[in-house]
C-alpha cells in the first residue's frame, strides 16, 4: 500500500516521495497493482494487454509547468462554428468598454476549455498522460497531486479577475465551480431572490450570486440553463452559449472553422450582416424581448428572464425598441 | 408431505403476502419458488423503481400487472447540482402512457427528477378514476395549466406535493379548478410556485377539507392571510409558512399568535421566507409540541434562532441556515435532547470569508449533546481530524453523515493534513452508515478505510479528492452494500473502473464527472458488460471525435434489463456493443 503523500497545502514545496522514473518505484507499488491490473474482473475472462502509448507517457506529468495545458486536456472541437460568436464579437466590441478588463476582452484561456461556467481547478490531466501501462499508476501520486498544486495557484488568482471586472471594490465572490459547493438550484435561486429584495444591500454582498436562466434556440430540440453569475461580460457568455448549441448550428454557417476568436474573416462578418446568421435575444422582467449587448451587463443579469438564440432575420425588429426602451430606463 | 408449500390455497398465502410491505421482502418472496413468484406478482401492489432506466414500462406491465402505486425516479442526483445538462432524460410520458393504459385503478405515483409534461399529467387527470396521491419531487416542465387538469378531475384526490419542482407558473387561477365538491384533500405542497394562488379560493378549499393534515404555501402568499388559513384548518399537523414578513402591526401579530394556539395538532413547520423577527414570538406557543422545524431559508441572526430552537424540546428535526452559528448549535444541543437530524446549510457559500461563526465545533457541540442523532448535513469553512474523531466517537449511531466544506481540497485547518483519519475515524465508528459525503482535502487513504469499515455504506459522494485508481479501487471492492457511487472531479481513471466492472452491476448507478476515465475504457466497459448501460456525455462533440485516451467528460454507469435508452439526446452516446457502428 503506497503511503499517501504528505502535501504541503500552500503549495510551494513539494516532497516526492516517489523518484520519476517507472522503474524503480514500480516493485513497491506494483505488488497492489498487480491485484488491480487492467482486467475486467469477470470470471475467467481475459482482457488483452494494452499497447503503451508512444513515449510521451510519463514524464510529461512531472513537466506540467505550463498552466496552459494543466487546463487544456480537452481538445477544444476544430470546426466549431463561429459565425455566432463573431456576431457578438462584431456587435459588443465596444460594449466592453464597460470596465471588462483587458485580460477578458479575449477569450480566456482561463474559462474557454471548458464551457459554461467551468473553472480552473479540473484534475488537469493531459489526455496523452493517460496511460495504460502499468508502471504509470505508481506516479500518478506524484504527479496528480502536483499538477493539482500548479492549479491551485491559479484558482486563487481567479477571484481577482471578477473581482476587477465589477465596480464593487468588496472582494467579490469566487469564480464558481459548476455545482459547487452542492446546493440545489431551488435553495439557490431562492437565497439569491431574497438578495435582491434587499437591494441595498445587494452591491457589498456576493451572497448566492447564481442566476439560473433558459437558453432555447429555435431549431434546436431542447433547452439548455445557464448561470448568468458565472460570466462577467457579454462575450464570455456568447462564447459559452456558442459551445453550448454549436452541434446545432452546423450546416448554418458558411465560415471556415478557425481556431480562434481573433480571425473574424470577411465574408463571414457579411454573412451575420444580411441576417442569415443567429442573433441572441433576451426575455426581461417585464415580458419584452431585446436584443442581448445593449444594455450594460450588470443591468442585463438584474433585468434577464430568459434567452433565445433566434434567427437573425427575425431579430431584426427587436432593434429599435430596445434601444429605446433602455433609453427611456435610464 | 414436500407437497405442503403447495396445497396452500393461493388466497391463504395473498393474504399473508399482503403484511410483507418492504420491497425486499416482497423480492426474497417471489424467489422462493414459481408458484410463489406468481402469486406475489398478482398481489403485489406498489413498486419503486430506483432509476426510470433500469426496467422499461412494458417489462414493469408484464410483471405487475395489478399496480396501485408507482414511485420512479429519473435523473441522476447530481442533476441537483446541474452537472446534468437539460435534454437529458428522465422523461415520465413513456411511463405514464403505458399505465394509464394497464392500471385503470393506479392510485399514486410518485416522481422524482423526471421530466413531466402537462400532457402528462392531463393523461393522469383523466385516466385514473381513484387517483389518489401525485407527488413531484424535483421534476419539471409542466405548468399550472397541468395542474388545473389535476385540480379539475381528480375527485379522490389526496395529496398535491410539488416540492422543490420546477413549474413554469402561468397563473394561479389553476386551484379554483377544485370543484366545490372536492374535499378530500390531505395534504398539499405548494411551496415552489413563483406566483400568487388565488387566495380566496385557497382558504375555501382549506376550509372545507376536513382531513386536511399537511399545507405548504408558497412564498406568495402573505403573512396576514395565514391567520385565517390556520382557523379554516386547526386539525393541521404540518404547515409550511408564506413570506414570513409584514408590517408590524400588534393587531396581524396578536392574530397570528392566535391562529398559530388554536392549532393543537401542528407539529411540523417550515417556510419562513423573507422573515421579520418581530413576528416569530408568534409560534412560540407552539413550540413544545413541534418535532420538525424547517427554517433553512430564514435569513435570521443567531440570537432569535436561539430564542426559538430553546423552546422546541421535542425537536427531531431541524434545518436551519449557518447564522445559527456554534453558539445556537451549543443552545441546540442543550435544549433537544431528541434530535435525530440536522441540516445546515450557507447563508453566502460563494463569499471569499465566512460570514458567520460556524465552525467545526458545532457540529462537536450537537454530537456531544444529542444522543440520537443519526442524520447530519453539514456546510462549513473549517474542519479538523480531531473534529471529526470525536464526533465519530461521540456519534457511532450516525446513519447519514454529508460533509460540505466549502472550499475544495481544504485540510485539517489545525495540522494542514489531509482529513483521512478523520473521515476514517467516522467510517470506523459508525458501524451502521449508510450515506457519506466527503469533501476537504483527501488522499487514497480516506478511500482505504472507506473501503474496509464502510461495509453498510449504500450511497457514497466523493468530489475534488484521491490521488489515483487505488482510491476508486477501495471503494469498490471493499463496500459490499455500495449502490449509488458519485464522483466529480477526482484523478480515477480506467484501472480501477475497469477491474471492478463486475461490481457496477451490483450497484444502481456510477456517476463519474470531469475524471480521468479515457473513452477507450468507455466502449471496453460497454462491450464487456451488456446489463449495465455505459453512457457518456460530452458537450463539445462527439467522444470518437478525439483519441481514444482522452478522458470523458461525463460518466453514467448504470444495471439495466431494459437495454439502451432511446432517447438520448446528441450529447449523450451510448456504449454498448453496437456503438463501434454508430459513432463513425
Amino acid at each position: 500500500m503506497s503511503t499517501p503523500l504528505e502535501h504541503d497545502y500552500i503549495g510551494l514545496t513539494e516532497k516526492k516521495k516517489i523518484p520519476s522514473s517507472s522503474s524503480s518505484s514500480s516493485s513497491e507499488d506494483g505488488k497492489t497493482f498487480k491485484e488491480t491490473e487492467l482486467r475486467l474482473g469477470l470470471p475467467g475472462s481475459e482482457s488483452p494487454e494494452r499497447k503503451p502509448l508512444s513515449g510521451v507517457s510519463l514524464s510529461l506529468f512531472g513537466n506540467l509547468n505550463n498552466n496552459n495545458n494543466v487546463m487544456n486536456h480537452h481538445v477544444h472541437v476544430a470546426g466549431a462554428k463561429r459565425g455566432f460568436s463573431d456576431a457578438i464579437d462584431a456587435k459588443w466590441a465596444f460594449s466592453d468598454a464597460h470596465g471588462s478588463d483587458s485580460d477578458l476582452g479575449k477569450p480566456s484561456a482561463l474559462f474557454s476549455p471548458r464551457g459554461a461556467g467551468n473553472v480552473v481547478g479540473k484534475p488537469p490531466l493531459d489526455p496523452k498522460t493517460i496511460s495504460t501501462q502499468q508502471g504509470n499508476s505508481i506516479n500518478t501520486p506524484a504527479s496528480a497531486s502536483q499538477a493539482i498544486k500548479e492549479s491551485k495557484p491559479l484558482q486563487e488568482k481567479n477571484p481577482q479577475l471578477p473581482a476587477t471586472n465589477e465596480h464593487a471594490s468588496a472582494p467579490a465572490s469566487k469564480a464558481q465551480v459548476v455545482g459547487w459547493p452542492p446546493i440545489r438550484s431551488f435553495r439557490k435561486n431562492t437565497m439569491a431572490s431574497n438578495l435582491t429584495k434587499n437591494n441595498d444591500e445587494a452591491e457589498g454582498k456576493p451572497g448566492f450570486g447564481c442566476l439560473y436562466v433558459k437558453v432555447s434556440m429555435d431549431g434546436a430540440p431542447y433547452l439548455r440553463k445557464v448561470d448568468l453569475k458565472t460570466y462577467s461580460n457579454y462575450k464570455e457568455l456568447s462564447s459559452a452559449l456558442e459551445k453550448m448549441f454549436s452541434c446545432f448550428t452546423i450546416g448554418q454557417c458558411n465560415s471556415p472553422g478557425l481556431p480562434g476568436k481573433d480571425g473574424l474573416s470577411e465574408s463571414s462578418l457579411r454573412d451575420l450582416l444580411h441576417g442569415s446568421e443567429y442573433v441572441l435575444t433576451y426575455e426581461d422582467k417585464d415580458g419584452d424581448w431585446m436584443l442581448v449587448g445593449d444594455v450594460p451587463w450588470e443591468m442585463f443579469t438584474d433585468s434577464c428572464r430568459r434567452l433565445r438564440i433566434m434567427k437573425g432575420s427575425e431579430a431584426i425588429g427587436l432593434a429599435p425598441r430596445a434601444v429605446e426602451k433602455s433609453k427611456s430606463q435610464n | 408431505m414436500k407437497k405442503a408449500a403447495y396445497s396452500f390455497p393461493e388466497e391463504v398465502l395473498e393474504h399473508v403476502f399482503s403484511f410483507i410491505v418492504s420491497d425486499k421482502d416482497r423480492s426474497s418472496i417471489s424467489l422462493v419458488c414459481k408458484s410463489w413468484y406468481e402469486i406475489e406478482r398478482w398481489c403485489r401492489r406498489k413498486v419503486f423503481v430506483g432509476n426510470c432506466y433500469a426496467v422499461s414500462p412494458p417489462i414493469l406491465i408484464k410483471r405487475f400487472p395489478e399496480l396501485r402505486s408507482v414511485t420512479l425516479k429519473g435523473k441522476p442526483h447530481f442533476a441537483d447540482f446541474n452537472l446534468v445538462p437539460e435534454g437529458w432524460g428522465g422523461f415520465a410520458c413513456p411511463w405514464i402512457r403505458a399505465m394509464a393504459g394497464a392500471y385503470p385503478w393506479l392510485e399514486e405515483i410518485r416522481l422524482k427528477r423526471m421530466v413531466v409534461s402537462d400532457e402528462s399529467l392531463e393523461i393522469i387527470a383523466k385516466s385514473f378514476r381513484n387517483f389518489k396521491v401525485l407527488v413531484l419531487s424535483s421534476c419539471e416542465g409542466f405548468t399550472t395549466e397541468g395542474l388545473a387538469a389535476i385540480a379539475a378531475n381528480c375527485r379522490n384526490l389526496r395529496e398535491l406535493d410539488l416540492r422543490e419542482s420546477e413549474v413554469e407558473d402561468l397563473s394561479g387561477r389553476w386551484l379554483s379548478d377544485f370543484p366545490d365538491s372536492y374535499t378530500s384533500l390531505e395534504s398539499l405542497n405548494i411551496s415552489c410556485l413563483g406566483n400568487e394562488v388565488n387566495l380566496l379560493a385557497l382558504e375555501r378549499l382549506v376550509s372545507r377539507c376536513p382531513n386536511l393534515k399537511t399545507l405548504r404555501l408558497n412564498r406568495a402568499v402573505p403573512l396576514d392571510r395565514l391567520p385565517n388559513l390556520l382557523r379554516g384548518a386547526p386539525q393541521l399537523a404540518e404547515l409550511g409558512t408564506g413570506a414570513y414578513t409584514s408590517e408590524m402591526r400588534p393587531d396581524v401579530f396578536s392574530n397570528l399568535a392566535e391562529a398559530f394556539a388554536g392549532c393543537k395538532q401542528l407539529k411540523t413547520l417550515s417556510g419562513f421566507w423573507d422573515v421579520l423577527p418581530s413576528y416569530l414570538p408568534a409560534v412560540y406557543p407552539i413550540c413544545s409540541q413541534l418535532i420538525s422545524l424547517n427554517l433553512s431559508y430564514a435569513t435570521v441572526q443567531s440570537p432569535d434562532l436561539i430564542k426559538l430552537v430553546s423552546l422546541c424540546e421535542k425537536l427531531q428535526k431541524l434545518w436551519v441556515l449557518d447564522y445559527i452559528e456554534d453558539d445556537g448549535l451549543e443552545v441546540l444541543a442543550a435544549s433537544c435532547k431528541d434530535l435525530r437530524e440536522l441540516r445546515v446549510f450557507p447563508s453566502d457559500p460563494f463569499g471569499l470569508e465566512p460570514n458567520v461563526a460556524l465552525t467545526e465545533q458545532g457540529l462537536v457541540s450537537v454530537s456531544e449533546g444529542c444522543p440520537k442523532l443519526q442524520s447530519v448535513l453539514y456546510f462549513c469553512r473549517q474542519m479538523s481530524n480531531a473534529a471529526l474523531n470525536t464526533i465519530a466517537r461521540n456519534r457511532p449511531n450516525l446513519t447519514r453523515f454529508r460533509l460540505c466544506i466549502i472550499e475544495p481540497r481544504s485540510p485539517d485547518y489545525l495540522t494542514l493534513q489531509p482529513l483521512d483519519d478523520g473521515f476514517g475515524a467516522i467510517v470506523e465508528h459508525c458501524k451502521d452508515l449508510r450515506r457519506l459525503s466527503l469533501s476537504g482535502l483527501l488522499t487514497d487513504r480516506v478511500f482505504e478505510y472507506i473501503g474496509t469499515y464502510g461495509k453498510k455504506l449504500e450511497m457514497l459522494s466523493v468530489a475534488f479528492a484521491g490521488d489515483s485508481d487505488l482510491g476508486l479501487h477501495h471503494v469498490l471492492s471493499g463496500c459490499d452494500n455500495l449502490r449509488k457511487l458519485e464522483i466529480r472531479d477526482c484523478p480515477f481513471g480506467d484501472k480501477a473502473l475497469l477491474a471492478n466492472a463486475a461490481k457496477l452491476e451490483t450497484m444502481r448507478s456510477l456517476w463519474m464527472s470531469s475524471c480521468s476515465v479515457s473513452f477507450g475504457a468507455c466502449k471496453v466497459l460497454g462491450q464487456k458488460m451488456p446489463r449495465l448501460n455505459v453512457e457518456v456525455m460530452d458537450e463539445s462533440g462527439p467522444p470518437d471525435s478525439r483519441p481514444e485516451s482522452s478522458p470523458v467528460e461525463k460518466l453514467y454507469v448504470y444495471r439495466t434489463v431494459a437495454g439502451p435508452r432511446l432517447d438520448m439526446p446528441g450529447f449523450v452516446w451510448t456504449m454498448d456493443d453496437d456503438s463501434a457502428l454508430r459513432i463513425s
